[in-house]
């Protein structure tokens, strides 16, 4: 069944876990450095790799940021909470269980508002943010595919063990009818953003530090009780988990057309053809016999604490949007637009340097995109948001043409200086000498007889016909408004 | 040099400080007992001579060049094969780490090399601290230097049996559920079991990690007492340990007296069904503590009827996550199966399967089952509470009288081949008097109480947390009184006990 079909069919359920590895400078129970890259099994100490003996410490950095992340969703932060151990056997966990929170998270029940596509909001419940510790990486050599079927062996890099993560659990998200699969990806990025906001971490997808695993169920009617999930892991890009969720809409609805039963599983996701397939069978039976971590003290966050935690949250980006939106008078799309290319922050930048709104969103999007893309760099460091408000501010002057202000922009983008000064050393700036302007439109006049009747007939578009041979007698730094204003007084006398 | 060994540790200390001997020639002496004796005692599973004279070496020129060294300085010490030492192999008694040799440093470890004491070995102990005979350790038998053919009591068997039979003058014990006081009890010497987060745990084996705790042990409560004062303090490393500061344990062993102090008698640890000569021996002590000016009160603390079966819930759940990390991946023993394909899960059931010991799988298999899902809130969530109880029981006690005594063990070390030594339940239920200290956080002690047919009976001393300092003003002039009374305990190499 297509995915068109199934959405009309069935009322999907969706339910999503989101992994941020936090930016501390060390790992979450020692003193090991939590740095990406880096040889095999060199960011490690006895206790991220499990020696015997070796006891964990909490990382405060790590709660810290657990906390903030707990704020900005709205959650009660617990006044006591203890850490668990989760027990199983796996050759990248290094002591065979995983230091995490089980009934005791340190943040509880909250919601995060997210902005669909075309303006509509959505609320997405939060049920949990726990703290726990990353596991190593294993490597499986010798197979086709590098998947452990078929390996010879695997090799495993503990570099990663121990490194912070918070895991966001929501609460079965209902009512998203047909845009369960843009609801899912831009929670995900909401969460992205936020995770930037608060500078809690790098929060690079394609580096993992985020991961998703999307839960879907589908049920005949939004009364009927929950369907059976799956839950497919580690989908690592916003178009991924529109991928996988819509994927498994059509597969699941395809299932229960047919009269199968869902199978309650993990499910894995493949880039190269949308599709998911089958991991491992996951029950409620599932036994990681979780109980209170011994070797660490419960942890218990003092009110005050978290009231200067909560003093310090940043304007999260939502709220931001928002409240810019309005103060500049953009547009829904508008706003979407600068936001998803990444240029919120430098037009924010450049209107607190002195440039108007509606001009810093054209040379941003515009002229400076352009050049960013021509050079293949990312337009909000092509150049500074100081540099675009004074090129806008000698347009103001009138010292500028647009012309004249992006060939001074490509300038100050290949480094030759600011605008200011690139402007008098090219000798771009606007001919104010009204003798050679005069003479310009002088000559233009008596070249082009025609068109001088036509305006002295009322069509006042016809003086852009004169524009152009004027503009290249004067090299183009002519100040268009002036010289406008000479031909009527020449023509009309 | 031998009379050297038959010195306390404190002695050892004013010898070396007065320049009366060397720390070479105490450490050689110790040495060379160790190698005389060793093949009937059994005490030691490594002796580390060159890197003990070593040390004693460096002590000794740093004395003589006017350094300014810890008091115990050049007194030799042995270390339950249980502390990590980085660069000596580090077994836990057990096959899986027969020959892991640790890359870091243990806290403990780390105290003792700063302060200069040579390190004469790791002592012998049941596999992972699982056990009260150290017959469970995958590196022989260790004997009870009072008669060969007793167990010296465990896990912390070797380390008493190495005070015992004089092979070395202090040594660094563990106590889960009573590895210190018991062997100390069934050797005739003295095992402290400090307050839970006096002494670090970092670079100690776990077993059981909210019961672990490092013992200081030694012939006498004095030389505990120095012992415990050097191990004890904040490590950043554990977070369970304690801000405390420490000070003045051997001074309170040495200057305190028993006039007005008030020992509680715990109704339920009165001796009942203990051996008879264990109980009499008991009873003695009470009355020269009485004799002494103590004020002798019974007191009840019901719950600790349940705390044997609260600790074989708790400490077993944490044994079978603490050595899940056993699993033949990173280090340690590691064994492909015999048969079939070779993956990670094979090989790990299949190192498991070899590594392990019969205790040690007995005990990861009844944790794993009381962690399980549906038996969680049944076993592990009940004894938790039990837990909490014990605590309560001890707090009002302790509302009522200075320590709580009763006598460290049902009964004197147990004869090799004796019914009880091979019944799991039989042993352990002799730890049922150990055991209420470990659940509930506690310090206690076991001092040399007399003979029971030949071999030492201990007195148990309990004391309120953080309070480790009234263990000594109880215990230092308890043993003071006994000695004078004429009551046998464990001074000087004593006529009869075995040697060679």
């Amino acid at each position: 069944m297509k995915y068109e079909e199934a959405i009309k069919k069935y009322d999907p359920v969706i339910g999503i876990e989101v992994h941020v590895e936090l930016g501390t400078a060390t790992k979450m129970f020692d003193a090991a450095p939590n740095t990406f890259g880096g040889g095999p099994n060199t960011n490690i100490t006895p206790t991220s790799l499990g020696l015997p003996g070796s006891l964990p410490v909490v990382n405060e950095k790590g709660v810290e940021y657990a906390i903030k992340i707990g704020l900005a969703l709205g959650c009660e932060i617990a006044e006591t909470c203890r850490f668990a151990r989760k027990n199983y056997f796996y050759p990248d966990v290094p002591k065979d269980f995983q230091t995490s929170q089980s009934d005791e998270p340190i943040a509880a029940e909250g919601e995060v508002e997210i902005e669909l596509e075309d303006g509509t909001m959505f609320t997405i419940p939060i049920e949990r943010a726990h703290m726990e510790e990353d596991a190593g990486k294993n490597t499986h050599i010798g197979g086709a595919t590098g998947r452990i079927h078929g390996a010879d062996h695997s090799l495993v890099d503990y570099n990663r063990a121990g490194v912070p993560l918070v895991e966001i659990v929501t609460h079965p998200i209902t009512g998203t009818g047909d845009r369960a699969a843009e609801v899912a990806s831009t929670y995900v990025r909401t969460l992205r953003d936020i995770f930037r906001a608060l500078d809690v971490s790098e929060a690079r997808m394609e580096q993992g530090n985020v991961r998703a695993d999307v839960n879907v169920s589908l049920r005949e009617s939004p009364d009927a009780p929950l369907g059976t999930r799956t839950e497919t892991k580690n989908v690592n890009s916003f178009r991924s988990i529109e991928r996988a969720v819509r994927y498994e809409i059509a597969r699941q609805a395809t299932r229960l057309e047919a009269g199968e039963k869902i199978v309650q599983e993990t499910r894995h996701f493949h880039e190269g053809t949308g599709e998911t397939s089958s991991g491992r069978p996951k029950s409620d039976a599932d036994d990681y016999r979780y109980f209170p971590e011994p070797d660490l003290v419960p942890l218990v966050p003092s009110r005050d604490w978290v009231e200067e935690l909560r003093a310090t949250l940043p304007e999260l980006p939502a709220q931001k949007r928002r409240r810019l939106a309005g103060v500049w008078g953009f547009s829904d799309l508008e706003m979407r637009d600068i936001v998803n290319a990444g240029l919120l922050e430098v037009i924010e930048e450049t209107v607190d340097a002195g440039a108007k709104p509606a001009a810093a969103r054209k040379w941003w999007t515009g002229e400076v995109a352009r050049l960013a893309n021509q050079k293949d760099q990312p337009t909000a460091e092509l150049v500074t948001p100081k540099q675009v408000a004074a090129l806008i501010g000698l347009i103001n002057e009138g010292k500028l043409n647009d012309k004249l202000a992006k060939d001074v922009l490509t300038a100050v983008a290949d480094g030759e200086g600011e605008p200011a000064e690139v402007m008098s050393a090219r000798g771009l700036e606007i001919v104010e000498d009204t003798g050679a302007l005069e003479a310009a439109v002088e000559e233009a006049i008596a070249a082009n007889p025609d068109v001088v009747e036509k305006i002295k007939g009322g069509k006042m578009q016809a003086i852009g016909a004169l524009m152009g041979p004027i503009m290249k007698a004067t090299r183009g730094q002519a100040d268009a408004g002036k010289a406008k204003d000479l031909i009527l007084a020449k023509i009309n006398g | 040099m031998s009379e050297l060994i038959n010195r306390s540790a404190l002695e050892l200390a004013a010898g070396l400080k007065a320049g009366e001997f060397s720390s070479v020639e105490v450490t050689q002496a110790h040495l060379d007992r160790i190698h005389a004796t060793e093949a009937d005692f059994g005490s030691f599973i490594t002796v580390t001579d060159d890197l003990a004279l070593e040390t004693a070496k460096a002590v000794d020129a740093e004395r003589s060049a006017g350094g300014d060294v810890h008091a115990l300085a050049g007194v030799p010490v042995a270390l339950k094969d249980l502390v990590v030492t980085e660069g000596v192999r580090t077994t836990a008694g057990s096959k899986m780490l027969e020959n892991w040799v640790p890359p870091y440093e243990s806290t403990v470890h780390k105290k003792v090399k700063a302060a200069g004491l040579p390190v004469l070995g790791k002592t012998n102990l049941d596999e992972f601290a699982m056990g009260s005979t150290t017959e469970h350790s995958a590196f022989g038998t260790t004997r009870n230097p009072w008669n060969l053919e007793h167990v010296p009591g465990g896990s912390s068997g070797g380390a008493a049996a190495a005070l015992a039979g004089f092979q070395a003058p202090l040594s660094v014990g563990t106590d889960t559920g009573g590895s210190v006081r018991q062997p100390a009890a069934f050797t005739g010497t003295v095992g402290v079991k400090p307050t839970y987060g006096s002494i670090s745990r970092f670079g100690i084996i776990a077993m059981a990690s909210s019961l672990d705790q490092v013992g200081p042990m030694g012939r006498n409560v004095a030389d505990a007492a120095a012992l415990h004062e050097l191990l004890a303090g904040h490590d950043p490393l554990d977070s369970t340990s304690l801000p405390d500061p420490v000070a003045g344990f051997v001074s309170a062993a040495q200057t305190s007296d028993l006039g007005g102090k008030k020992l509680g008698v715990i109704k339920q640890l009165r001796g009942e069904g203990y051996q008879d000569g264990v109980r009499d021996a008991f009873s003695a002590a009470l009355d020269v503590a009485a004799a002494a000016g103590a004020e002798i009160v019974e007191v009840d603390c019901p719950s600790i009827s349940y705390a044997l079966d609260a600790y074989y819930l708790i400490m077993p759940s944490e044994v079978s996550s603490n050595l899940a990390r056993y699993d033949g991946m990173r280090y340690g023993l590691r064994v492909d199966p015999e048969s079939g394909p070779v993956t990670a899960e094979t090989v790990m059931a299949a190192t498991r399967a070899a590594g392990f010991g019969n205790e040690v799988k007995r005990r990861i298999i009844l944790g794993t089952y009381a962690l399980s899902a549906g038996y969680y809130d049944a076993y592990y969530g009940s004894a938790q509470k039990i837990r909490t109880l014990v605590q309560n029981d001890f707090a009002k006690a302790f509302a009522r009288c200075d320590v709580l005594v009763s006598p460290t063990a049902p009964t004197t070390a147990l004869k090799f081949g004796a019914e009880a030594a091979s019944d799991p339940m039989a042993l352990y239920l002799g730890d049922v008097a150990t055991i209420p200290a470990n659940l509930a956080g506690i310090p206690g002690l076991s001092l040399p109480a007399g003979l029971a047919d030949g071999l030492p009976v201990g007195f148990q001393i309990l004391a309120p947390a953080r309070e480790d300092v009234k263990l000594y003003e109880v215990a230092g002039p308890l043993e003071a009184a006994l000695e004078a009374s004429g009551t046998r305990v464990l001074d000087t190499l004593v006529e009869g006990l075995t040697t060679k």
